[in-house]
């Protein structure tokens, strides 16, 4: 049975739809990446500043959205910042999903785990580097796509 | 823009009639309500007529057909022929072998970009489309192109979401299309094209004509020699019958024309180890088993729809479709992505500032509505309008006037839960 929307768009959730940490783009960013979910059109891009010793110092995000890819690219970077670069790339798409809190259909888990494919593929993407480095090449994660039927 | 609010003759169309062949209407979602499903043009339900035509053919006499020397093989044979007859009748075909069994829309435009383009379209040639076809009108011809180097063309929709026929007779004349293929009906805009009017023009420029009807075919009454089109496709599961079947027409000198599509049983004269020879029309297009029960539910789908009345559907989807693109056009912030009523169906396509599609379609579903969230399959139709989703609500005849309201309704209180309220985020580590 597929969660209500009351299970959705729960009160923090919205809070940061509104009023989300870190939305826009980050002067002198080390790591940066875009991706978007074409089957709805959401985007989502994200600025890191890595220290020399390998930390998130800070961590931002931009994009256009539904509630849900929006939200949780906000709730993403905040918990992202402080973190190690270990820690980062261990941080799973289950670990995603639970940052974000209400349960969602595998068409929405997509809107979910945008931000989180784009943050473990923007620390392969250094600023600056060859700009031929493949934005594809991030970790893929499981799910049915959205449906293509008319 | 204030319309003036028109009665609708309700009690012209006896809705509840129809609605109760459907027993899936019954459905009650989204904790207790009533299922609204307003999602027809992605797919519609089906009648009881056309399940128990189905599970009539599994339970009494079904086999492969045109096989076997027996009696269930001759029964289904006979059955899936008479369905070719039925649907031939449906869309006005002269010969029932002008009607082939396909996949789907689908799998019918594939068929006449491979098996048509490839042996008439050359590099340089011009195949003419629409902007506002829907992938399955694009994709194959993309193909074509691919493989032979031929052009691919768009006309453009002007502020009133339609294409005027200056703009489609200048296309054809500077153009000079092989083939100018384009939907009868939006499945995202609504709006309806002139079929007969384009289709003279385009043959006037020596172009062919591809129609695609999967929109059209279950909602107005269609006449493929009147309408003079070279070939139609359309579905079968949006036209009140099972998925995997839809209908190629093609004038029969074009399709005897053609090398087949697919190949392999059922759709040969002989083989030998050297090769082999066609078998005739239809079976030339139509290798390997085909949807016997699917096409046997087609047909018991097209007598359904003939005894309700295609003039009578469109008149009332007409009715309805405008109900609702009038009621939403009234909420702030919303943006109808289609034309004005008279000029469209039962769609309407809308976007609202500050609530994406698939939020919108989400809190519907909460609702009991089905929507459809997305680009629906019109990516380059959304891009030429600078969106990249939109929400599409879709009526069928047995939707209500009820069902309009619900969605008006729901539409305006989920355009007032998500618009900013000052919300403020509670920090991580407070």
């Amino acid at each position: 049975m597929s969660p209500s929307e009351h299970d959705i768009y729960e009160e923090h959730v919205l809070d940061h739809y509104e009023d989300p940490y870190h939305r826009g783009l980050l002067d002198h960013a080390t790591h940066s990446d875009e991706g978007n979910n074409p089957l709805c059109g959401d985007v989502i891009h994200i600025d890191l500043k890595l220290s020399d010793d390998g930390k998130v110092q800070e961590a931002w995000f931009d994009g256009d959205g539904c509630v849900i890819s929006q939200a949780s690219a906000s709730m993403l970077v905040e918990q992202m910042e402080g973190k190690t670069l270990e820690e980062l790339k261990s941080f799973s798409a289950d670990e995603m999903l639970a940052l974000f809190g209400p349960k969602l259909t595998p068409n929405r888990q997509k809107c979910c785990l945008l931000s989180w494919r784009v943050l473990q593929s923007a620390v392969h993407s250094p600023v600056d580097a060859d700009a031929d480095t493949d934005d594809n090449e991030g970790p893929h994660f499981g799910g049915p796509s959205l449906s293509e039927e008319s | 823009m204030n319309m003036p609010i028109e009665t609708p003759p309700r009690a012209a169309f006896d809705v509840l009639k129809y609605r109760a062949d459907f027993p899936i209407l019954e459905r009650i979602v989204a904790d207790g309500k009533p299922l609204a499903f307003l999602d027809n043009a992605a797919s519609s339900q089906r009648p009881q007529a056309v399940i128990d035509a189905m599970s009539d053919c599994y339970q009494r006499y079904y086999a492969n057909v045109h096989r076997g020397i027996h009696t269930l093989s001759e029964e289904s044979t006979d059955y899936y022929e008479q369905a070719r007859r039925g649907v031939a009748q449906f869309i006005g075909a002269a010969e029932s072998h002008e009607v082939i069994f396909t996949g789907g829309t689908t799998a019918a435009i594939n068929t006449v970009a491979r098996a048509w383009g490839d042996a008439n379209v050359k590099a340089g040639d011009t195949i003419l489309l629409t902007i506002a076809e829907h992938h399955a009108n694009i994709v194959p011809w993309h193909q074509l192109a691919e493989r032979t180097g031929c052009k691919i063309e768009f006309l453009p929709l002007d502020e009133n979401f339609t294409i005027t026929d200056e703009v489609v007779a200048d296309h054809l004349q500077r153009l000079r299309p092989k083939m100018f293929a384009f939907t009868a009906s939006s499945n995202t805009l609504g709006v309806e094209f002139p079929v007969q009017r384009w289709t003279s023009m385009a043959h006037d420029h020596g172009s062919r004509v591809l129609v695609d009807a999967a929109q059209a075919a279950p909602h107005q009454p269609l006449d493929v020699q009147a309408l003079d089109v070279d070939f139609l496709a359309f579905s079968g599961h949006k036209t009140c019958g099972p998925t995997g079947i839809g209908v190629l027409y093609g004038k029969s000198e074009l399709l005897e024309a053609m090398p087949p599509f697919l190949s392999g049983g059922g759709m040969i004269n002989q083989v030998t180890t050297d090769g082999f020879t066609c078998a005739a029309l239809p079976d030339k297009f139509e290798a390997g088993t085909p949807p016997i029960v699917e096409a046997i539910g087609l047909h018991a789908a097209t007598e359904y729809l003939t005894s309700v009345g295609l003039d009578a559907i469109h008149a009332y989807e007409k009715e309805l479709g405008s109900y609702a693109d009038r009621g939403l056009r009234e909420i702030e912030g919303v943006r109808i992505i289609g034309p004005e009523p008279d000029l469209k169906a039962g769609i309407v396509s809308f976007v609202i500032n500050g609530v994406h599609a698939h939020d919108m379609s989400q809190t519907l579903d909460s609702y009991g509505i089905a929507v459809r969230a997305g680009h629906h399959c019109t990516m380059p139709l959304h891009k030429s309008l600078g969106l990249s989703a939109s929400t599409r609500a879709s009526f069928y005849f047995y939707n209500t006037f009820d069902e309009a309201d619900r969605l008006i309704a729901a539409v305006a209180e989920i355009r007032k839960r998500f618009a900013p309220s000052g919300r403020k985020r509670r920090p991580r580590n407070a």
